[in-house]
């Protein structure tokens, strides 16, 4: 039982997958949606619609601001009521377009709307980059950065080998896992077809233990593909970090500070995989997405497929409503994922899924003194002392922080878990990750 | 007797040799400084506070020694006393600044601005404002966890237990500036003390549209235009939503701040207004209500 995982530090915490196995069902059309415009990393798009326009499903609503940003796409038929500032999961307010939603879809024409799929693809590389960049993929496991970016390496630079990322490691979410037992041979084909656009001979789709169903499915598909492989790992938090997961299947370290394409690898969430697949065969947008609903008290956990804008409250309504004993609502995992300052916060490209966490599994306990027991030290994947950026955080301490590497913090959270004292590590990293960012700017701006 | 002698000897012999090495070291790597540099040193208040954006007060008193002129070196701990007291060390001139105090641009109070969700985080203004908009809807105030407090050398700033915000305690402030770095927000502003403390701004960094900025808190600035258009100054101006009084420009006449529909202008150290009739009065009053001014 020797599973290939990453060297360095992670944690192990309960899976509470009650989601997994759940069949995707499609949730209905919203009265209205609120589609942000940066639901990227990068620059938020610049909105091509006015107040009163009436827009098809599937079409260009906001279009990229400049090279690391993403288009948007209306997810619904329907007419825009206004274009007005409304909560992000971060808490702060964005600009979004809100549409009124019709019952019927009317899809923007160049939408191939049937489900057969499609295997052949004679497209050149940059055609299908052009392609996935008009369809406004991003990268679906959370962080949201635009796919088509990610496609094209910097010059000097070569890519070898593609690898899917379908660790999906936090725990509670099964989006990606339900998605790949439902549309494995699409996602397949939307290796292929990545594989050409990157012009590498190879791909890795990594996958944890805990889905065996999954990997058995996979495997039996990419028969036909030999260049595609299926490699399960062990599980392993935070396994679906983008450098944990690029030395889990290929034994290379990504250094300090440098783009993971170094190691020769670009990695994909499968997600975005898919979304690529219907991008290039189908001309489809990202306009929808599944997101898993879960928690120990959800009446209906299970994997839903929502358009992009529908409301937080309408997602937790369709999964039984929101059960009394809820203290907390977070968006993504609950390693990483963000909690939620109220339900009316609109599903983005990068919702991966909504936990609903009980009171009793929602607060922090008390906090003690750190008792040197070096927990933190080994649980850090990265290789980082995280007590002492602590009290180098809380003193202020930004030049020694930047020596200590602070900018390597993936902000992952295995210390803060770890730790027997309760004590917020993470916060006080966030913050000197921070200040030290901005020290290093400032830097090079002189 | 023969030990002790030993003893004195070669331990006297040893710090003979080393003090001439001392000596001689000294001497040889010996650095022209400035004798005014100390000088300038002495008067300066001390505080190493950066107020006057130097790393420390030696390294501004070599920075006034050093230039040409004193303009743009202020010690604001120290204000115009200070700053004379060194002019007339370097045979320099000095033009008067204005004394500035810093002031807090939010009137959240607990009553004002109802929360919304609960933080239980590390309780830092700084580590909040990276996590979320804040526990009210207002993602513009006060986070009320004292960052602000922490980083104050003048134990000018305390937080009111009742409002939940921070209070400037105007005798002590020197302007230093430690409040206004340190707020994530970037709700202090140092603004000129003005005759007898008296000041007038407009406690509010909301840039939401009035309507929800309204909905988030009762004494948000609306940008409704009126203190704009009251001023017979021109020392109002409305940019993002946002009414800000230009302290250079402001005659202190109060007019703004009975227009403010939402209370969102304050008027601090003012005596208390006094109808038409009794106009003449209050003049003299003034006077007499120096004492109550001060905090």
């Amino acid at each position: 039982m020797s599973m290939r995982t990453f060297s360095m530090g992670g944690i192990h915490p309960p899976e509470n997958k009650i989601s997994a196995g759940k069949a995707i069902e499609q949730v209905p059309l919203p009265a209205q949606v609120a589609i942000l415009l940066n639901q990227h990393s990068g620059a938020p798009a610049v909105p091509l619609v006015q107040r009163g326009d009436r827009v098809k499903t599937g079409q260009l609503i906001a279009e990229a601001a400049g090279y690391i940003s993403a288009n948007i796409h209306s997810s619904v038929t329907g007419k825009v009521l206004k274009l007005d500032e409304v909560y992000d999961a971060s808490g702060y307010r964005c600009q979004a377009v809100i549409i009124e939603v019709e019952p019927a879809d009317e899809w923007a024409e160049e939408v191939v709307l049937n489900s057969t799929l499609k295997r052949d693809c004679t497209l050149s590389p940059e055609e299908i980059i052009q392609k996935i960049k008009e369809a406004g993929v991003v990268g679906m496991g959370g962080a949201s950065f635009p796919s088509h970016v990610k496609l094209s390496p910097p010059p000097g630079t070569k890519p070898e080998v593609l690898i899917v990322n379908a660790a999906e490691c936090e725990p509670y979410l099964t989006s990606d896992h339900q998605l790949m037992l439902e549309k494995g041979m699409e996602i397949i084909v939307g290796t292929k077809i990545t594989m050409m656009a990157l012009k590498v001979n190879r791909a890795v789709i990594a996958i944890e233990n805990n889905k065996p169903d999954a990997i058995a499915l996979l495997e039996r598909l990419a028969i036909p593909y030999s260049q595609i492989d299926v490699m399960p790992l062990a599980v392993h938090y935070p396994q679906g970090g983008e450098k944990q997961l690029i030395e889990a299947v290929l034994g290379r370290h990504v250094p300090s500070g440098a783009l993971p394409v170094v190691t020769g690898a670009i990695v994909l969430n499968v997600g975005s995989i898919f979304a690529n697949y219907e991008a290039v065969q189908k001309n489809k947008p990202v306009i929808d997405r599944v997101v898993c609903v879960t928690g120990k008290s959800v009446k209906k956990p299970g994997n839903y497929l929502c358009r992009i804008g529908t409301s937080v409250q309408d997602l937790i309504d369709f999964a039984g409503g929101m059960p009394d004993s809820t203290a907390k609502v977070i968006s993504g995992g609950p390693m990483m994922g963000k909690a939620l300052i109220n339900t009316q916060v609109p599903v983005t490209k990068g919702t991966s899924g909504i936990l609903l966490m009980d009171g009793n599994e929602a607060h922090r306990n008390e906090v003690y003194n750190c008792i040197r027991c070096g927990d933190c030290i080994e649980a850090c994947p990265m290789g980082l002392e995280p007590y002492l950026l602590m009290s180098l955080s809380e003193l202020s301490e930004w030049e020694a922080m930047e020596k200590e590497c602070i900018m390597n913090c993936i902000e992952c959270g295995c210390c803060s878990y770890v730790c027997p004292s309760n004590r917020p590590l993470l916060d006080h990293l966030r913050v000197g990750k921070f200040k030290v960012g901005a020290i290093i700017r400032g830097r090079k701006n002189q | 007797m023969n030990v002790i002698l030993i003893a004195v000897i070669v331990l006297g012999g040893t710090g003979i040799i080393l003090a001439s090495v001392i000596f001689l070291t000294a001497k040889k790597f010996w650095v022209f400084e400035d004798p005014r540099i100390d000088e300038v040193q002495n008067v300066l208040p001390g505080a190493n506070c950066g107020g006057c954006a130097y790393p420390g007060c030696r390294n501004f008193a070599e920075a006034c020694v050093k230039s040409e002129s004193l303009d743009g070196l202020l010690c604001p701990v120290g204000g115009n006393d200070v700053m004379k007291s060194v002019a007339s060390l370097l045979g320099r001139e000095v033009v008067e600044a204005d004394p500035l105090v810093a002031v807090l641009r939010c009137n959240g109070t607990c009553a004002n601005r109802p929360k919304t969700s609960r933080y239980e985080g590390v309780s830092s203004c700084m580590a909040a404002s990276l996590l979320y908009g804040g526990d009210t809807a207002c993602t513009y105030g006060c986070l009320g966890m004292g960052d602000c407090v922490a980083v104050c050398q003048f134990d000018a700033l305390y937080i009111d237990k009742e409002t939940g915000l921070p209070v400037v305690d105007e005798a002590k402030c020197t302007s230093c500036g430690a409040c206004v770095r340190a707020c994530p927000r970037h709700l202090f502003e140092l603004r000129k003390k003005g005759p007898k403390s008296r000041r007038i701004f407009v406690s509010c960094m909301n840039k939401d549209r009035g309507a929800l900025a309204r909905k988030a808190c009762s004494v948000a600035c609306i940008a409704c235009g009126k203190c704009e258009q009251v001023c017979t100054f021109d020392a109002i101006a409305i940019k993002d939503n946002l009414a800000y009084i230009d302290y250079n420009a402001c005659r202190l006449c109060r007019k703004c701040v009975e227009a403010c529909p939402t209370n969102s202008i304050w008027e601090l150290n003012f005596p208390p207004r006094k109808k038409a009739a009794e106009q003449e009065v209050s003049a003299t009053k003034v006077e007499t209500g120096k004492d109550t001014t001060t905090v």
